[in-house]
């Protein structure tokens, strides 16, 4: 949110000031002045394009964040207080973090080594052909597949009745359910969750395999490189970067994940948006008022650490394409 | 040249290899399904029973919630998608070409969707949307607003791989220095450049909002996916038959898609 204030700031600044004293925004631009109107118009043009995504990003974004957040800083009566903090320190509460916590690691790394070796396969196939389209599309459907269809899924493949369940208790006297019926816990949400992680890995990932260029494999054959040294010293450091931050976009998407937490378990809150939806619902109940808030600033907190790991990350992918 | 291709492109082998193998693994669900919408009765065997029950007239009042839902969700769909190529794509640019400086801070904003989890972005939606409501009405389109944020960090990233891998900043100045107008540029020579970014970021965009619970459901707007909860606490089966019906839609959807995105691409670049 500070964010699109510093950029609408700047906007207004650059406004309020005289077109003369402008700095020029880009150096190209500068040199290629001799036009007169040109470089004083465009860039209050250009900053002018800003805005309405300035705005939008303002409006439903940073408002409802900030929102969002701020009740966790209140009490009942609306005093401002830091007392619903103490909930974060509860044996529950943390419980329910360090389950998330295994539980995004665990899918986000499975997803991710799958979804890049898929990534690699797709690179044999046209990229216009049908094979591709259809991957294309059930990634893209798969990939946010979640919520209740997916638990409807999993539910019918391994449930006490399910296809593979009853499969392998009849042909093969395997029992799934021996030590007790997991689906319903906590790691029943590891199937379920890598039925939309890989194919997410697939849709974020495949644009930077794509993006490897032509020519580095020339350079690698005329220099009497082979396949191996192509990918271990060159197509493997361009895409790492990329692909540790496929891994955390992959473990953001498990650990803010929801819908099929809920279509799956239904008694408890075992991982913490469940703790969140449980607090919004018996909020009275508990006579705590006010603790999804503080559940929501423990979560973003966790998120805010990803995310800035993410962006260190992007900052050396950007190395190498220049 | 066949050697410079080896290297960078997988064996035909081992491609298919891997495809096939997590193909199979990934369709079981699916069958699993299917073969649950089938079963009979308690005592065993399969039928169409279920099926047949969808289509009967008399049920049709049941099941209209859902339709309903489904209807909806298109039209957020193509919202939302409009909201991506209108607002966030020329932004994306436009900082690129213009304003270096603002990159990080245009990825960060793109980011924090990520970081507010729908259910944490919910509650301060609820009073944003009292606001809409007086503003725009309640039609379901108006939920597009908030989708087109739940979208945000996918297409940025689809839209941003591509950009990288293209180099905006030479096209746009060639094209410049050839007497092209800012509009041209941005419509026919960059993004036919970004055609796959785009279209990806759109691709994900309509399965973002056609598998949409959180927010839908918390603000109390009917969708395909709050309408598929109503449903199976009455009728499980016709709730996993209509699951792989809106399945079977939303990729059939995308697969058209993709393939129009295709045979322009064949036909524009022959």
């Amino acid at each position: 949110m500070s964010a699109s204030a510093t950029r609408r700031s700047e906007a207004g600044s650059a406004h309020a000031g005289p077109a003369v004293s402008l700095p020029p925004t880009d150096a190209s631009d500068a040199s290629a002045a001799p036009a007169e109107a040109r470089p004083r118009r465009r860039p209050r043009w250009a900053l002018l394009g800003l805005t309405p995504f300035a705005l939008y990003t303002l409006l439903f974004l940073a408002v409802p964040t900030f929102l969002a957040l701020a009740t966790g800083f209140f009490d009942g009566d609306g005093a401002f207080t830091l007392d619903n903090l103490t909930a974060l320190a509860e044996p529950a509460v943390l419980g329910a973090f360090a389950s998330s916590f295994w539980v995004s690691a665990v899918t986000a790394v499975a997803g991710a080594v799958i979804g890049a070796l898929v990534c690699y396969a797709l690179l044999a196939v046209r990229p216009d052909g049908l094979i591709r389209t259809f991957v294309d599309a059930a990634s893209s459907v798969l990939a946010q597949f979640g919520g209740v269809m997916l638990a409807f899924a999993f539910i019918a493949t391994i449930g006490i009745q399910g296809l593979v369940t009853v499969f392998l208790k009849d042909r093969l006297g395997v029992d799934l359910f021996a030590d007790g019926v997991w689906l319903y816990q906590v790691p029943g949400l590891l199937l379920p969750y890598l039925y939309f992680q890989v194919p997410l890995m697939v849709i974020t990932f495949m644009p930077a395999m794509e993006g490897l260029k032509r020519t580095w494999s020339e350079a690698n054959a005329t220099l009497g490189g082979t396949r191996s040294t192509y990918w271990t010293r060159i197509a493997m450091p361009i895409l790492a970067p990329s692909f540790l931050g496929s891994l955390l976009l992959l473990f953001a998407n498990a650990f803010s994940s929801y819908a099929t937490a809920a279509a799956l378990i239904s008694q408890g809150a075992q991982i913490v948006p469940l703790q969140i939806r449980g607090a919004l619902i018996s909020e009275t109940v508990l006579g705590r008022e006010n603790l999804a808030g503080s559940l929501a600033i423990g979560m973003i907190v966790v998120m805010v650490v990803m995310m800035t790991a993410y962006s260190a990350l992007q900052a050396r992918t950007e190395r190498w394409q220049r | 040249m066949s050697a410079v291709r080896d290297s960078a492109t997988p064996s035909k082998l081992a491609s298919r290899i891997i495809l096939v193998v997590v193909a199979v693994v990934f369709a079981v669900p699916i069958l699993s399904m299917v073969e649950f919408t089938l079963r009979a009765g308690i005592d065993g065997g399969h039928d169409l029973g279920h099926w047949a029950a969808i289509l009967d007239p008399e049920n049709s009042r049941k099941y209209r919630v859902l339709f309903q839902g489904i209807g909806n969700s298109v039209v957020l769909a193509a919202v939302t998608v409009l909201i991506v190529v209108v607002l966030l794509l020329p932004t994306m640019i436009l900082v690129k070409l213009r304003f270096p400086k603002l990159q990080r801070v245009l990825e960060f904003v793109c980011i924090i969707p990520i970081t507010v989890p729908a259910i944490v972005l919910v509650v301060g939606l609820a009073p944003v949307y009292s606001v809409v409501a007086r503003l725009l009405g309640s039609a379901p389109w108006t939920l597009a607003f908030a989708y087109g944020i739940t979208v945000l960090p996918y297409a940025y990233r689809a839209i941003a791989a591509n950009l990288q891998s293209v180099d905006v900043g030479t096209l746009a100045e060639a094209a410049r220095t050839l007497g092209a107008g800012w509009g041209t540029v941005l419509v026919r020579v960059l993004l036919p450049n970004l055609r796959r970014g785009v279209l990806t970021a759109s691709v994900i965009s309509v399965a973002v909002v056609l598998g949409e619970y959180t927010i839908a459901s918390l603000l109390g707007r009917n969708t395909l996916q709050t309408s598929l909860v109503q449903v199976s606490k009455s009728d499980p089966f016709v709730a996993v038959a209509f699951a792989l019906l809106a399945l079977a839609f939303a990729f059939v959807l995308l697969f058209i898609i993709g393939r129009v995105g295709s045979i322009r691409r064949i036909r524009e670049t022959p």
